[in-house]
């Protein structure tokens, strides 16, 4: 059981936001202070509190602070960390991700064949085997920032960002690995794409996982992701863990 | 089932509204109207719920017929209305008929313009709201910007007669050099002595690559200390981001939820409307306040709207 050594700092965002920063380094146990400080904000129905965002390090709280001060929303949120313990974290979420890494769908394998010297079936082993966690949501709807990426695989973004990526491109840049959720231009190495829609506005949950889950992709063909896309795209399998 | 027919769009017509909130964990940027102040009174005017959808003009309004009666309110820009070529008062109830045709022109000052009809548009909310997402493509009149032929659905038609005269003095003097105050912060300690007061006494311009993502400003660079990358975190609306080119950035209704560029200040939720007002060539100075003072004047400002609302539904 851990205690809390943790100390945050209050971060002023104006009025009627305030980001509490957990560490300045990146790291799973922030991760998990952060996802533990998230649920309960959700779960508290803090009057005055509009909405939070996870990120990497901290977590940005937004608030009316006609409703609720600053001081007291943190007084609030200081003893919601205070009652942190290692246990009290929840079941651990893994979303898997089908991926066809074939023909037309990896448009930049080949370089990442080369810049890494590994075949591609080694590739594809790689980055199938690992439950990557997902820091935070940013940048577009859905988009998530996975850590834990094999060192192996790392390739640099291209010189030059394509002006569209297709909605599902799973794509690779430098450290880090991630999923367009939907069209938009970028710079990462494109090795496959998924069928499924990770975003969907007319989903109950347009976005299904949110800071703190996982992501594991798995491989799949040609003919399985054309039967994926026209059946049942928008239905995502989950495995709870613990 | 009344409606109203676009004839032409101006450059940047959407639906908006006070935003679409609960997403901002998943990536979802709030969107809503740039100036909800102005947005609030447009709605208040014509009895709507005051976050309730309206449209968003941008430099250049729109032309629009009406095919039966309904209540209008226009405030924000002056964009010169006319009722079938005759100037009709903004921030007043206005009732128009069937047939009629309202036209705007390119905004005297200012920047944007809200219209706001008696009873709303009959368009479904996206996730809880009315807003246009253009990137998402959702939200809105079909997720995009409004172009000629399009018919919006109207809820009601509704006259004056049932709601009652409605006006106030305008609020639309926006100058070419204001004054906007920020609170320092978030990192405002990634900046020198000097770099900070060169962002508290410089003049800065509103760029011509302003949109609703972000207000860029060209001006003198803010000094940093040792770059101003950091590890990204949340944004709130406000934000005054300072890139590597060293000149901020405020970000807007359409901003990204999270960036990795420090951010020197906030400003202040009373002065957005100010920021949302700004054309390009305006020029901005920033005053450091308390947070004190801040929600002071937020306050102020949302007991004015909440006097407005009263007075006005009950005709006091």
């Amino acid at each position: 059981m851990t205690n809390n050594t943790c100390k945050v700092r209050f971060l002023s965002c104006g009025d009627s936001a305030v980001t509490v920063e957990f560490s300045k380094e990146m790291s799973e146990e922030t991760n998990r202070k952060i996802r533990f400080l998230a649920a309960k904000i959700e779960s508290d129905r803090i009057k005055g509190v509009l909405e939070s965002v996870p990120t990497f390090c901290s977590m940005t709280v937004y608030f009316d602070p006609l409703v609720i001060s600053r001081k007291k929303l943190e007084k609030r949120i200081l003893k919601i960390i205070n009652s942190y313990k290692e246990s009290s974290v929840g079941k651990r979420r893994v979303f898997l991700i089908p991926v066809c890494y074939e023909g037309e769908y990896a448009p930049d394998m080949e370089s990442v064949c080369d810049l890494t010297g590994l075949p591609k079936e080694e590739i594809v082993k790689i980055h199938t085997s690992t439950d990557y966690l997902i820091y935070m949501l940013g940048f577009l709807p859905g988009f998530p920032y996975l850590g834990g990426m094999d060192k192996r695989i790392e390739a640099p973004r291209l010189k030059s960002p394509r002006t569209v990526i297709p909605e599902g491109a799973v794509g690779i840049g430098g450290k880090q690995t991630g999923i367009y959720p939907l069209a938009s231009p970028g710079g990462w190495r494109l090795i496959g794409r998924t069928p499924v829609r990770v975003y969907d506005p007319e989903r109950a949950e347009p976005i299904v996982y949110k800071a703190g889950d996982y992501i594991r992709f798995y491989s799949i063909n040609e003919t399985e992701f054309e039967k994926i896309a026209t059946s049942a795209p928008s239905v995502i399998e989950v495995r709870e863990e613990g | 089932m009344a409606k109203i027919t676009v004839i032409s769009s101006g450059p940047l017509s959407t639906i908006q509204d006070e935003g679409r909130f609960g997403y901002m964990n998943t990536g979802f940027s709030p969107n809503g109207a740039m100036d909800s102040y102005s947005m609030r009174l447009a709605n208040i005017l014509v009895g709507n719920a005051p976050g309730n959808g309206v449209i968003e003009m941008t430099m250049i309004g729109m032309t629009m017929s009406f095919d039966s009666t309904a209540v209008i309110a226009l405030t924000g820009a002056d964009m010169q209305p006319e009722i079938n070529g005759k100037l009709i008062k903004m921030y007043a109830a206005c009732e128009v008929h069937k047939g009629d045709t309202l036209s705007l022109k390119a905004a005297v000052s200012g920047m944007r313009t809200y219209f706001a009809v008696a009873g709303g548009f009959d368009l479904s909310p996206v996730m809880g709201s009315m807003s246009t997402n253009l990137k998402c493509k959702l939200g809105g009149f079909c997720g995009r910007k409004l172009r000629a032929g399009d018919e919006l659905p109207l809820r009601w038609d509704i006259s004056l007669k049932i709601i009652g005269e409605r006006g106030m003095i305008p609020e639309n003097t926006y100058r070419s050099l204001v004054t906007v105050r920020v609170i320092t912060g978030p990192q405002d300690d990634y900046f020198t002595v000097g770099g900070m007061k060169t962002f508290l006494t410089s003049e800065y311009t509103v760029s011509e690559k302003s949109a609703r993502m972000g207000i860029r400003l060209d001006g003198d660079k803010i000094e940093n200390k040792n770059g101003v990358d950091i590890i990204s975190d949340g944004i709130a609306t406000g934000a005054v981001q300072i890139p590597a080119s060293g000149t901020p950035i405020i970000m807007m209704a359409d901003r990204q939820t999270t960036g990795g560029y420090a951010k020197i200040a906030n400003v202040i939720s009373a002065d957005l409307k100010i920021i949302a007002q700004a054309r390009p060539g305006t020029k901005i100075r920033f005053q450091a306040v308390s947070e004190k003072e801040a929600v002071r004047l937020k306050n102020k400002e949302d007991s004015k709207l909440k006097a407005l609302q009263y007075r006005m539904l009950y005709a006091i």
